[in-house]
């Protein structure tokens, strides 16, 4: 084997469920305050995967308060407790970019029929 | 590179490097040879490819050609040496620093902006081709020439280079793997020398 292939397989996770640009997520964070440490959840549209191996990352998007925030997520981040995918959208592009400039009824992704 | 993730699960850019086995090859003591040193070969070739002189290098220590060696003034790990003994990347412990130097990967003929990291010169006010330029080389009648040593575009790169401070990550004994933070002097599958 690669020994950066090596490295990076002890690293890597294998429970990561299929999700694609424009599915709905729920991201598990851990967070760690002081010495306690708990579980925040960030939920969102995913607009961007990118990378391979133990460098892919994945962008989610969200309105919070009026505000788009958007986070990038390390896939194989150890502080990433759980990922969820609770709608699957049907989009016709891998990188949803074009979501920044849009709001509210516009930025709405139609839900992916499975047959 | 690669990236690896810490404890607090952050992600530290790091370089994977084989470090080791190193063998032996010669041990050399101030009675013998005036001054301490071991001399340590890394990597393999085939007894075919090297000369007779190299192939009687490596009989003592019993282990076939290496690809490099390397004298190594005052090297000390707390033991009695042999030849023929290996030295491991278990010498690094993570969380310590060490030096790496290697050959930096040669970039060709590059301008002043890039090897020297000059500032060019001005992209308006009436300029057309200045933005990458040197300027001045110097004064004009006295001194009548261009001082020797003066910053100019040139060969950049494959030259030895050492980087201090570097953080170890981890220690991979099994693998023979040390993965150190940050970048190293080197290109690709190039060769280091990492001292503490």
């Amino acid at each position: 084997m690669n020994k950066l292939d090596l490295v990076a397989a002890s690293q890597m996770k294998t429970d990561i469920p299929a999700f694609h640009p424009g599915d709905t997520v729920n991201v598990h964070v851990k967070v760690i305050e002081g010495d306690k440490e708990r579980i925040q959840v960030f939920q969102g549209v995913v607009i961007n995967r990118k990378g391979a191996g133990i460098n892919a990352t994945f962008t989610v998007r969200k309105i919070s308060e009026g505000i788009g925030v958007e986070r990038i997520f390390p896939l194989h981040s150890p502080n990433i407790a759980k990922i969820e995918n609770i709608r699957e959208g049907k989009v016709r592009r891998a990188k949803l970019y074009y979501l920044r400039s849009l709001r509210g009824k516009a930025a709405r992704i139609s839900e992916k029929r499975s047959q | 590179m690669t990236r690896v993730f810490d404890e607090a699960g952050n992600v530290v850019a790091a370089t994977v490097i084989e470090a080791g086995p190193n063998v032996v090859t010669q041990v050399k003591t101030v009675e013998k040879d005036g001054y301490r040193a071991v001399q340590i070969g890394f990597g393999t070739r085939k007894p075919k490819h090297v000369t007779k002189a190299v192939q009687g290098q490596t009989r003592k220590s019993g282990k076939g050609p290496f690809e490099v060696v390397r004298e190594l003034r005052d090297f000390d790990n707390g033991q009695e040496l042999q030849v023929g003994d290996e030295i491991k990347c278990s010498i690094f412990n993570p969380g310590e620093l060490v030096k790496v130097t290697g050959i930096t990967k040669g970039l060709g003929f590059q301008g002043v902006v890039r090897r020297h990291h000059f500032g060019g010169g001005p992209k308006t006010h009436g300029q057309s081709d200045r933005m990458r330029a040197p300027g001045s080389l110097g004064q004009s009648s006295y001194p009548s020439r261009v001082f020797k040593g003066l910053k100019m575009a040139g060969r950049m790169g494959g030259v030895q280079q050492t980087v201090r401070n570097l953080r170890v990550v981890k220690v991979d004994e099994a693998n023979n793997l040390l993965i150190i933070k940050g970048a190293v002097p080197a290109t690709e599958k190039g060769i280091v020398l990492i001292r503490k």
